[in-house]
């Protein structure tokens, strides 16, 4: 895994196999309590993203394409947008408005409460994420001294 | 007032910068800058005199809060002015494979 | 209620497109063309059966201080038939253009969240929301333009778009100033407060406003990146831009805001009434001494938003009846002006009419529909552009500003010159053309033939009946300073 023509040097690749995973549980618990505390849907993605992004930037971007897999991430990006709007339109079948609040609203304070609120959290989140490593992905990829397309 | 005074002072900047720069980089910069400070702006409308944040927590007694929606609103205009400079780079890339040069000045093939 | 369906039907597409799409665009173009024909049903029976009543709808259930209510009233039925009527016919066209510029199935994910933003402006009644879905909209735009992947392209994308986020800002600073005065962001409910603010507050707040969605809308001083913006772009989405953009998001916002929150304050009403007059003549004269056929067509759409422009500022009821039918009939007939400028580049590979000739023979169909085109345009009757701009110019002698008819009467001229010319060089050229480089196909001549008829057809709405059904609700809505606010806060 360790090609030192790609990347930086060996001492960032090691630390980055460690510190990524630290990253990504920052991540998850911003998305998570984001009807406790500040951040929610929005920030945590950015912090996802920076995950990823710290493994393309650590490891070059010929090594992250063969480790992991760009479509199955851009297939979860439109999935996820995808199932944020049918949250919106189970509102219209169960409770007669879109969007509308229709889980149990559990006790204040506690992680499962505030009926759909986590769940919309989730999956802005996971979007936000991919949208933005596939955007820094994509412009990495364009060299400089092709005349190409699109 | 010195602090709304200091907003628009950093618009400012951001409008010199638009005007005077030829590089394509410094433009997108001078556009975020710009952006930045109409987020500044929002958040000071929010302040009211001795307030604590707008959180719930447990335990604690409930006093006057600061107005938190200006405080989604800056947050739905930082995504936006995010989605806009990724736009303005993927472009800026293209003007560069295409026309070779940074320097605004030189990009005028449409004209008249 | 149907008001949430404007928003996700065409967002569910975009977003299924880009999952389900693979290497061939056949999936996209089912899904777009389903997205883009239900809309239209569902917009022509809102239109009649609504009956010029206002609906509201909460989103989530939320009532009113809190949440975020959608508002369909006589204004908005009309203009989601003309986006999605638009929008319908670009993408039966774009399937052959696209497919000859080697494109794929992004296109059309892009297209169908330009139409979202656009339904989101429309039947929005807060603020905040309107903005982001103008940028919604206004991102795609500046995407689309770009689509084509040439030199020319890039630069006018970029030239829009860093002047398109100017503008974004200037209009967010206007938004923080009206939310700190009156701490409320739905539109009905700022309304009822406006009166009890300090004038010059509204002023100030109302040029910082004409600034930012003046700049969407084309306005004089504020034109600069739309002939290459339009010019550059691909044709279905110079049509798209030209026929619903800059409509939908400059006019139909400065609309509600000028109209509906702020009572139509008389120094605005005056502005625009200058605004639009240096428009109507200023970029008639410009767009005489182009040689670009779509360079052309761009200037004279800034011409004829400056007739809009002075048919609000007039402020009576005629002069706001002829605005709205003229917004209606202009993007009709400039659609089908900028799908014949397109089929003619597809056929012959330039733009440019000094190399163009007699092209009568060889495109049948695209020289009699432009010349439909280009007769409605110039205010021939019986089409519909003589009807709008007769109700116009007949509204400014009765409120006793006759400079302002005889200039829009030049204004009428200079464009009628404008379309001599080209037909003149682009399509009744000396030399006969005989070889094309690719036949256009019936998917590109239904629509031209569609927007034709409907050029013809649209003229009989000022019948009495038919008018006080249709036209006669939107101008109620845009008049009656209170009755927005009434209508929104009485449920």
């Amino acid at each position: 895994m360790n090609n030192p023509k790609q990347g930086m040097t060996l001492i960032v690749k090691t630390v980055t196999r460690v510190t990524v995973w630290l990253i990504v549980l920052y991540g998850i618990y911003l998305i998570l309590h984001g009807h406790l505390t500040p951040g929610g849907g929005f920030g945590g993605g950015v912090i996802l993203a920076l995950a990823f992004l710290n493994i393309m930037l650590a490891y070059g971007r010929e090594t992250t394409q063969k480790w992991l897999n760009i479509k199955f991430l851009e297939d979860i990006e439109a999935v996820s947008a995808t199932l944020f709007l049918f949250m919106g339109l189970l509102g219209i079948a169960l409770g007669g408005h879109f969007l509308i609040n229709f889980l149990p609203k559990g006790s204040p304070h506690s992680l499962l409460s505030a009926g759909n609120i986590p769940i919309l959290n989730v999956l802005i989140g996971v979007k936000v994420a991919m949208s933005l490593f596939l955007v820094v992905w994509v412009l990495a990829g364009l060299h400089e001294e092709e005349g190409g397309q699109s | 007032m010195t602090l709304y005074l200091m907003c628009f002072a950093l618009f400012l900047v951001g409008v010199y910068g638009l005007l005077t720069k030829r590089d394509l980089i410094k433009l997108i910069l001078s556009i975020a800058i710009m952006g930045y400070s109409v987020n500044l702006l929002l958040i000071l409308f929010a302040y009211k005199k001795d307030a604590v944040f707008p959180i719930l927590l447990k335990g604690t007694v409930q006093g006057t809060m600061v107005d938190p929606l200006p405080q989604a609103l800056v947050l739905t205009s930082i995504v936006i002015e995010l989605g806009t400079t990724a736009l303005l780079v993927a472009l800026a890339i293209r003007l560069v494979q295409k026309f070779k040069t940074f320097d605004i000045t030189k990009i005028r093939r449409l004209f008249g | 209620m149907i008001l949430p369906y404007y928003i996700t039907i065409p967002l569910l597409s975009a977003f299924l497109i880009s999952l389900i799409a693979g290497k061939k665009d056949k999936w996209a173009i089912l899904l777009s063309t389903t997205a883009g024909a239900s809309m239209l049903i569902l917009s022509i029976y809102s239109l009649i059966a609504q009956n010029g009543e206002t609906f509201i709808y909460k989103m989530g259930f939320w009532s009113l201080p809190v949440g975020i209510v959608l508002v369909q009233d006589g204004l908005a039925c009309l203009m989601l038939v003309l986006v999605s009527l638009i929008s319908f016919t670009s993408l039966i066209y774009s399937v052959q253009y696209i497919r000859h510029m080697d494109r794929n199935w992004k296109y059309y994910a892009l297209f169908m969240l330009l139409v979202t933003g656009m339904n989101g402006v429309i039947i929005t009644g807060d603020l905040f929301n309107l903005f982001v879905f103008m940028e919604i909209a206004l991102l795609s735009a500046f995407a689309l333009v770009a689509y084509g992947g040439q030199a020319e392209e890039y630069e006018a994308a970029f030239k829009y778009a860093v002047m398109g986020a100017l503008s974004s800002t200037l209009v967010l600073i206007g938004i923080a100033i009206l939310y700190s005065a009156t701490s409320t962001l739905t539109m009905a409910k700022m309304a009822e407060k406006v009166p009890t603010l300090d004038p010059r507050l509204i002023y100030w707040v109302g040029g910082l406003f004409l600034a930012g969605f003046g700049l969407k809308a084309a306005i004089m001083p504020f034109h600069a990146w739309l002939p290459d913006a339009h010019s550059s772009a691909p044709a279905p989405i110079s049509s798209m831009l030209s026929g619903v953009l800059i409509k939908v998001l400059g006019i139909y916002a400065m609309i509600r805001l000028y109209f509906n929150v702020f009572g139509a304050p008389h120094l605005y009403m005056n502005v625009f009434m200058v605004l639009g007059a240096i428009s109507i003549i200023l970029s008639g004269l410009l767009s005489i001494v182009q040689w670009d056929m779509k360079r052309l067509l761009a200037y004279s759409s800034i011409s004829q938003i400056g007739y809009i422009l002075v048919g609000l500022g007039i402020g009576t009821p005629l002069g706001i009846l002829g605005a709205v039918f003229h917004l209606f009939s202009h993007a009709i007939f400039k659609s089908l002006l900028f799908y014949n400028a397109g089929a003619v580049e597809m056929a012959l590979g330039t733009r440019d009419m000094r190399k163009m000739g007699s092209l009568v023979h060889a495109l049948p169909v695209t020289s009699a529909t432009s010349l439909v085109g280009g007769l409605a345009i110039s205010g021939i009757p019986p089409f519909n552009g003589f009807i709008s701009k007769l109700i116009i110019i007949i509204a400014l002698i009765k409120a006793g500003a006759p400079v302002y008819a005889i200039l829009a009467v030049i204004g009428s001229i200079l464009t009628l010159g404008a379309i001599m010319k080209m037909q003149r060089f682009g399509f009744r050229g000396e030399t006969e053309i005989s070889k094309i480089s690719e036949k256009i196909g019936w998917p590109m001549q239904t629509s031209m033939v569609l927007l034709a008829l409907l050029c013809l057809l649209t003229g009989l709405m000022m019948l009495p009946g038919i008018r006080e059904s249709i036209l006669d609700p939107v101008v109620k809505v845009i008049v009656d300073h209170h009755q927005y606010m009434q209508l929104v806060l009485g449920r």
